[in-house]
């Protein structure tokens, strides 16, 4: 096991940011987890990258225990945290050999784990890293938490604020960092990254919703959804949460996400009811759910909880 | 050793790549020492007097011939009546009236003793101060050569003996009062700031994952800058003596041996600024009003100790700045060695190992 | 002047020494238009928005913003829009209230139609019960949506939304976008950027920034077909890796 986490909570003053969390990583695993900010994620690295305790509850990161062996983990691990922490006025080559000085190993001695990343931003290595775009910030920052060759990567919202270009091409490198064996924790906001990953575990307000592969986690989705398309999106969303059967309504893209609370729906009554609200081009076919709507559906009750309004 | 290497050079070039904080660095030192030297300074030259003397004889001649040839004072007018004293000063003409009573020479013999009136305009009050211990510095001087061949002295006016600066320069007194602000400002907030810089950017978070140990960190950050400060410390007296043609009586490597040890000390102040601060702001906020103001309000620089009042004196007693500006004082004026300012250096030790203690223990290993 | 083309924009260009910014854009944005912004990362977006709101000058080309000119009235521009950034929202130590009143003061509304303002906002948004809180405490969703009303309460003609959705959960990233539609519904123009491609879809035209150029610009729907993509997040990879 290459992460194992058991019933750990953490608070800071009255708020909680993480409730009896448990989960476990397998070695060699993309593990991704998933949620807004706030949720309890960054929290969650920090206890086990050994930069602080947990209130209750135990954590072994590469089966080193996170208090009492957390040197060793130090050695083991690398970390990339939120906002690409690097020097920014230190070069793109001098971030690169800092970091590799005080993991007490050179950039040429793990150059082949780096190379393919690194030869994307080393015609930019005299830059200082202040003066890089966002996606190249990303890649440094990743090399930078590779150089000493760590077992276990933790990479805290790596594709925050990047471009899907980038975006797209950080996963790809990922992807094959894990081939080489590196078992690899991420987390991110986005859902669509979800499906990337081996196994995620869907995170809000400190608790997890749900961990599975994200194919079962697709499955798990209890209800039948629809995509409600019309002439108009404004009043097409404002009629379908006035509708009194329905059990929710997500904008998705061009269509409106619906599912409906009567187990003998019947599309045809909608597009009646919505056919008498004015609307025209009514479409309503049946499409498969995402991890998006399997998150909200899950954080749903949680969520009327804090904000029972809706716009009018 | 290597690790250890690296750090450092990565702090050089934090350092060199920062004009803001490298103006700081060696820009202040210089400006700071000319400006206490030239502008602000307590040293008087050419100012306007006026004489009324009643006596008119030798005595009084000879003194008013020596306050003329001096070159802090110019005698603008004399005066001839009491009455006159008034509106010479309104007129903003002089800024001192040197009043000598009647039969001046006559009671020098007869008495032993004279007295002269010095009149000075106190609206100013530092130069009206100074004017008059400049006056009866050089009536001092006068009476000891009058007293030179003879039993019994002769008492002009009684007035306190300038010792060590009988020159009374004042940039004799800024020198060791800069040095100490500038070896703090150095040391103390700079490695804050540098500290707190890393926090916020979040580089802390991997350098604490890093099997970099603690104090390795500290060492690393805290090290360019005893290395700058040192240089800081040697610039500075390099001015004093070499502009201000000030000598350093005592010994050199003691100097800088006491240098070293409260430059330790403010960096170690430095680092527990950091531990409880979050952002480079408030680890600058709280260096500027925790460590400057007291180091330049109640070491001694400006405002003597013996003149404060009875608590503040007990305050000054826990400020290292107090006991270093009585050491730099003990070695560049009066030339003493350690056999003299043992105590104080035994003082400043124990501040640093105190404080040195202190920031290790605060320091965390992990986050809040 | 066609008074249905809230921003008309020709041949704009923005230089930083040798170095184009934004190289010869044209486009126009109609009244109560959702309009979807895109581009990589130092595409330029940043640099045309800038030059739209008034607060930088463009090197050569034209254009007119809520009928005002971004040369000559640049002051005229900035009191007709609203701008809301992730970065800059709402100040976390001043209350719901004192943000609004703060806010509705610098754009020189009467105290009285502040007052009207703060209460309606409040009321919509359903932050009766932390009105007298500070924002600071608010959960980052709801600082966003206030973000958005408080940007909204001058009645500007456009507002732009610099990434307005970052990190903030799907839910309430939803609810956001229903204030955008109902704002837009009420004839107010919207300027967006994001980076979820998704929110691209949500938009009624999307025009995507590539090395300063404008290189696409349409319906969500047509931009699809044009490239043959099956959503957004496809057509933008293929447009921005060329």
């Amino acid at each position: 096991m290459s992460i194992s986490v058991s019933n750990i909570s953490k608070s800071y003053k009255d708020v909680k940011a993480l409730q009896n969390i448990s989960f476990e990583v397998n070695e060699g695993e993309l593990f991704g987890l998933i949620g807004p900010d706030g949720a309890g994620k960054t929290t969650l690295f920090r206890i086990l990258t050994t930069l602080l305790f947990a209130d209750e509850g135990s954590a072994t990161v590469a089966d080193y225990n996170v208090v009492a062996d957390y040197k060793k983990i130090r050695n083991n691990v690398g970390y990339m945290p939120g906002k690409f922490s690097l020097y920014q006025d230190l070069t793109v080559e001098e971030n690169l050999s800092f970091f590799a000085t005080i993991f007490g190993t050179t950039i040429e001695e793990n150059y082949d784990l780096i190379k393919e990343i690194y030869l994307q931003i080393e015609p930019f290595k005299n830059r200082r890293a202040g003066k890089l775009s966002g996606g190249m910030k990303q890649k440094l920052a990743l090399c930078c938490a590779l150089i000493h060759k760590p077992k276990v990567l933790f990479l805290d919202e790596p594709t925050t604020g990047v471009d899907p270009v980038s975006r797209k091409e950080f996963w790809e490198m990922l992807k094959r960092l894990q081939q080489k064996g590196i078992t690899i924790l991420v987390s991110t906001p986005y859902m669509d990254e979800a499906e990337l990953c081996d196994r995620i575990a869907l995170l809000q307000d400190g608790k997890i919703l749900e961990i599975d592969t994200p194919q079962a986690i697709i499955n798990h989705y209890p209800k039948p959804i629809f995509n409600v398309g019309a002439n108009n999106m404004y009043q097409l969303i404002n009629s379908l949460n006035d509708y009194e059967y329905n059990h929710s309504v997500y904008p998705f893209g061009e269509f409106v996400h619906y599912t409906d609370n009567r187990s003998d729906f019947d599309p045809k009554t909608l597009k009646d009811y919505l056919e008498s609200k004015n609307l025209t081009d009514v479409v309503i076919e049946k499409t498969v759910a995402t991890i998006e709507d399997t998150f909200m559906e899950l954080a749903k009750p949680s969520f009327s909880k804090t904000s029972e309004h809706n716009v009018k | 050793m290597k690790r250890f290497k690296g750090f450092i050079k990565k702090e050089f070039y934090h350092i060199f790549r920062d004009k803001r904080s490298l103006f700081i660095l060696f820009g202040m030192p210089i400006a700071q020492i000319l400006l206490f030297g030239f502008a602000i300074t307590n040293e008087i030259n050419n100012v306007d007097i006026a004489i009324l003397d009643h006596s008119k004889d030798a005595t009084t001649n000879e003194i008013i011939n020596k306050i003329a040839a001096s070159e802090y004072f110019s005698i603008k007018q004399m005066v001839t009546r009491e009455a006159d004293i008034a509106s010479v000063f309104q007129k903003g003409q002089v800024k001192a009236v040197l009043n000598f009573e009647k039969d001046f020479s006559k009671n020098l013999i007869k008495d032993h003793k004279a007295t002269i009136q010095i009149i000075t305009d106190a609206t100013d009050p530092n130069t009206a101060n100074t004017i008059s211990n400049y006056v009866s510095a050089i009536l001092q001087q006068y009476q000891k050569e009058l007293n030179k061949d003879i039993t019994i002295a002769y008492q002009i006016v009684p007035a306190t003996r300038m010792v060590y600066n009988p020159e009374l320069k004042s940039v004799y007194m800024f020198v060791p009062g800069v040095m100490t602000i500038i070896l703090m400002l150095v040391s103390a907030m700079m490695t804050s700031i540098s500290i707190t810089r890393e926090k916020e950017l979040g580089t802390m978070e991997i350098l604490l994952v890093s099997p970099l140990k603690p104090f390795q960190v500290i060492i690393g950050k805290v090290f360019p800058y005893i290395f700058l400060s040192i240089i800081n410390a040697i610039v500075i007296v390099m001015l004093s003596i070499f502009i201000f043609n000030m000598p350093v009586q005592g010994s050199l490597v003691l100097l800088a041996l006491e240098s070293i040890l409260f430059i330790i000390s403010a960096l170690a102040l430095g680092i527990l600024i950091s531990t409880i601060s979050a952002t480079q702001q408030t680890a600058m906020m709280i260096s500027l009003m925790g460590l400057m103001l007291p180091v330049i309000l109640l070491s001694g620089f400006i405002f003597p100790i013996s003149s404060m009042p009875f608590p503040l004196q007990i305050i000054s007693n826990i400020i290292p700045a107090k006991w270093f500006i009585i050491i730099i004082k003990g070695i560049m004026l009066k030339g003493v060695g350690l056999e003299y300012i043992w105590k104080e250096t035994l003082i400043l030790m124990g501040m640093t190992v105190f404080f040195i203690a202190l920031s290790v223990k605060k320091y965390k290993i992990r986050l809040e | 002047m066609n008074n249905d083309k809230v921003i008309q924009v020709e041949s704009l260009t923005k230089m930083f020494g040798d170095f184009i910014a934004v190289n010869d854009i044209t486009f126009d944005v109609n009244k109560g238009e959702i309009f979807g912004f895109l581009g990589a990362n130092g595409a330029g977006k940043t640099t045309a928005m800038k030059m739209l709101i008034g607060i930088s000058k463009p090197t050569f080309g034209k254009a007119h913003v809520a009928g005002f000119d971004v040369f000559t009235d640049a002051e005229n521009i900035k009191k007709n829009i609203g701008y809301m950034s992730q970065k800059f929202a709402l100040y976390d130590d001043l209350t719901v209230k004192e943000n609004i009143t703060f806010f509705g003061g610098i754009y020189g509304l009467s105290r009285k139609r502040i007052k009207e303002k703060a209460n309606t906002l409040i009321e919509e948004l359903g932050l009766g019960n932390v009105a007298n809180q500070l924002v600071g405490s608010l959960p980052l969703g709801w600082k966003q949506k206030l973000s958005f009303s408080v940007s909204l309460i001058h009645d500007p003609k456009i507002v732009f939304l610099d990434e307005p959705t970052g990190g903030v959960d799907p839910i309430t990233r939803r609810q956001f976008w229903e204030l955008i539609y109902k704002a837009a519904n009420q004839g107010t123009t919207i300027f967006v950027t994001t980076h979820y491609m998704d929110e691209a879809e949500y938009c009624d035209r999307v025009s995507i920034m590539v090395n300063g150029k404008i290189e696409a610009l349409d319906t969500p729907k047509k931009l699809k077909e044009q490239f043959k993509a099956a959503n957004m997040n496809d057509v933008f990879l293929k447009l921005a890796r060329g």
